[in-house]
């Protein structure tokens, strides 16, 4: 048996270490520029095919739109505004609706996970119901919103907080459930009270999964919102898409799903920033 | 070894102790059968026993986070109710917060305790020091190696002053190395202040730092002997395993216990 120094060969020193290094990391640059340069190809081959196929009638442009079309569609709703006013205004009233459900929703499904999953009696209570609540498609409960609570703003909020509701509930509850019973342990004979234990142990424990349904329910809130919108509104994205429906215009539905995109990823964006900041004390992950 | 253990009355105390327990499902099981000991002020007591035999059982009800279904647990002379904040705890897993900074953990105690902010982390920091982590109170518990969040929780339990320190199998999940090292920083932090309950199911371990070592039977967990380790202190863990004594003693021992063992 050799040694490990006997079997290394001669040039293993610092300077060759640093050029094998910046070998490697030329390596991963070209990768990286690869997998992006790949990217745009994917992009510009399934959108010059559309647009292709839809120009070369190989389908139906009245039915299926094509990408120009959409792109000139945005234009005039940005210049010339929609027909129910300029497009801003439309993203404007369905973002507000969002958020406004997004925040309800979200707070109030923190605040009831954690009281439930605090109290072992109420969880067992409610844990069946809360199942159910959570397997009903909800979009359902917009048509009994826009009976009960009328055309405009409230409607679309109650859907969304619906929506909203429950996934942050779910994850909440779970979050709190999943609490360590060590480190619980170990707060409570350090000295926490039942209330410092909630505030310092079990919030920040549940925190990942809140923050991680925040992600989902921003979503959520969007489709309840634009949903609301479509089954009765006076403003918004949803009723753009209902009124490209029924005038068949299929560039404008894909338009203002676009849009929706646009405001999703914005939002998407920003929640992880949230994230970050809030949970700087995890391990970055590996991927 | 026996003068300053035996005066006063003892600081724990467990007379004919059974702990039954009812699983969610409510079947029922006896982790621990009539089990007494006592252990005196100032005193270093390890307990091993057979994996599973209701070790950790004993140290829940002196904490009082768990209640003996027979018998009395005593601490300090009066019977436990709730948590005694003389009481310091360190658990087998990672219990350190790992969203809280290193000063932060250290600092909870005191401040789980309603003291200053400041007065919290000049402590804080005097302890992260003494466990020589003070240039890692900026740092998160994910940052650091076994070891170190090891000394974290030690800070965290010695900043509370416990004159009574219960540890469950505290360094098991550390390598041999490091577990050595931590033996003997525990014993300085220690020094002979304040009682010690050491469950471990490591024989040499409990030898080289106790004053007494307990051998629980296997489950349902009764006494079966306690030993007196009658070598000197001050002790170097690392060197005192190589003693004569110390081989003996801890051929000994496992004799004992290998029944228990092969039982469980």
């Amino acid at each position: 048996m050799s040694t490990p120094q006997q079997t290394l060969p001669q040039g293993i020193d610092a300077a060759s270490l640093d050029e094998v290094e910046r070998a490697a990391q030329q390596r991963i640059r070209r990768r990286h520029a690869l997998v992006i340069g790949l990217r745009i190809v994917v992009l510009v081959v399934v959108l010059g095919g559309w647009e292709l196929a839809a120009r070369l009638k190989w389908i139906d442009p009245f039915f299926f739109s094509m990408p120009s079309a959409i792109f000139d569609q945005i234009v005039d709703w940005l210049v010339n505004g929609t027909s129910q006013g300029p497009l801003l205004t439309q993203v404007w009233v369905t973002l507000e609706e969002t958020a406004l459900g997004f925040i309800i929703g979200s707070i109030g499904g923190v605040f009831c996970g954690i009281v439930l999953g605090r109290n072992k009696l109420l969880s067992d209570v409610f844990s069946l119901y809360i199942k159910i609540a959570n397997s009903i498609p909800r979009v359902v409960l917009g048509s009994v919103f826009v009976i009960a609570l009328g055309l405009g703003m409230a409607s679309k909020v109650a859907l969304a907080v619906v929506m909203v509701f429950f996934v942050v509930f779910a994850n909440a509850f779970q979050g709190v459930r999943e609490a360590d019973r060590y480190m619980i342990a170990n707060a409570q004979i350090l000295g926490a009270s039942r209330r410092q234990v909630t505030t310092s142990v079990v919030i920040p424990s549940a925190l990942s999964w809140i923050l991680a349904s925040l992600h989902v329910s921003f979503g959520f809130a969007l489709v309840g919102a634009v949903v609301g919108e479509f089954l009765g509104s006076k403003q918004g994205i949803g009723l753009l898409i209902s009124t490209a429906q029924g005038a068949f215009n299929a560039s404008g539905v894909f338009a203002a799903m676009i849009v929706l995109a646009v405001v999703a990823l914005i939002a998407d964006y920003l929640l992880t920033a949230v994230e970050h900041r809030l949970l700087k004390w995890r391990p970055t992950s590996t991927n | 070894m026996s003068s300053p253990h035996s005066q006063g009355t003892p600081a724990i105390e467990l007379r004919n102790v059974s702990c039954r327990f009812i699983s969610p499902d409510g079947k029922a099981t006896l982790a621990l059968r009539d089990f007494s000991m006592a252990v005196a002020r100032g005193e270093f007591v390890a307990i091993v026993g057979p994996t599973g035999c209701g070790k950790s059982t004993t140290l829940s009800m002196i904490t009082g986070l768990l209640k003996p279904t027979t018998g009395e647990v005593r601490v300090m002379g009066a019977p436990v109710d709730g948590i005694d904040p003389r009481i310091g705890f360190v658990f087998q897993a990672d219990a350190v917060f790992p969203w809280r900074s290193v000063l932060d953990n250290v600092a909870a105690g005191p401040l789980f305790r309603g003291r200053s902010k400041s007065a919290a982390y000049d402590e804080a920091n005097e302890w992260l020091r003494r466990v020589g982590l003070a240039n890692f109170g900026k740092h998160y518990p994910h940052q650091l190696s076994g070891g170190m969040r090891k000394r974290v929780a030690l800070a965290q339990t010695f900043i509370n002053k416990p004159e009574i320190l219960l540890m469950d199998e505290p360094f098991s999940a550390l390598d041999m190395q490091t577990r050595t090292l931590m033996q003997d920083e525990l014993l300085q932090l220690w020094g002979g202040t304040g009682s010690v309950v050491f469950v471990t199911h490591d024989l040499e371990e409990a030898i080289a730092l106790a004053d007494r070592v307990f051998v629980l039977t296997a489950r349902p967990a009764t006494l079966k002997k306690v030993y007196e380790i009658d070598l000197p202190r001050p002790r170097i863990t690392s060197e005192i395993r190589y003693a004569p004594h110390f081989v003996e003693l801890s051929r000994e021992i496992w004799h004992d216990l290998r029944e228990e063992v092969q039982i469980g």
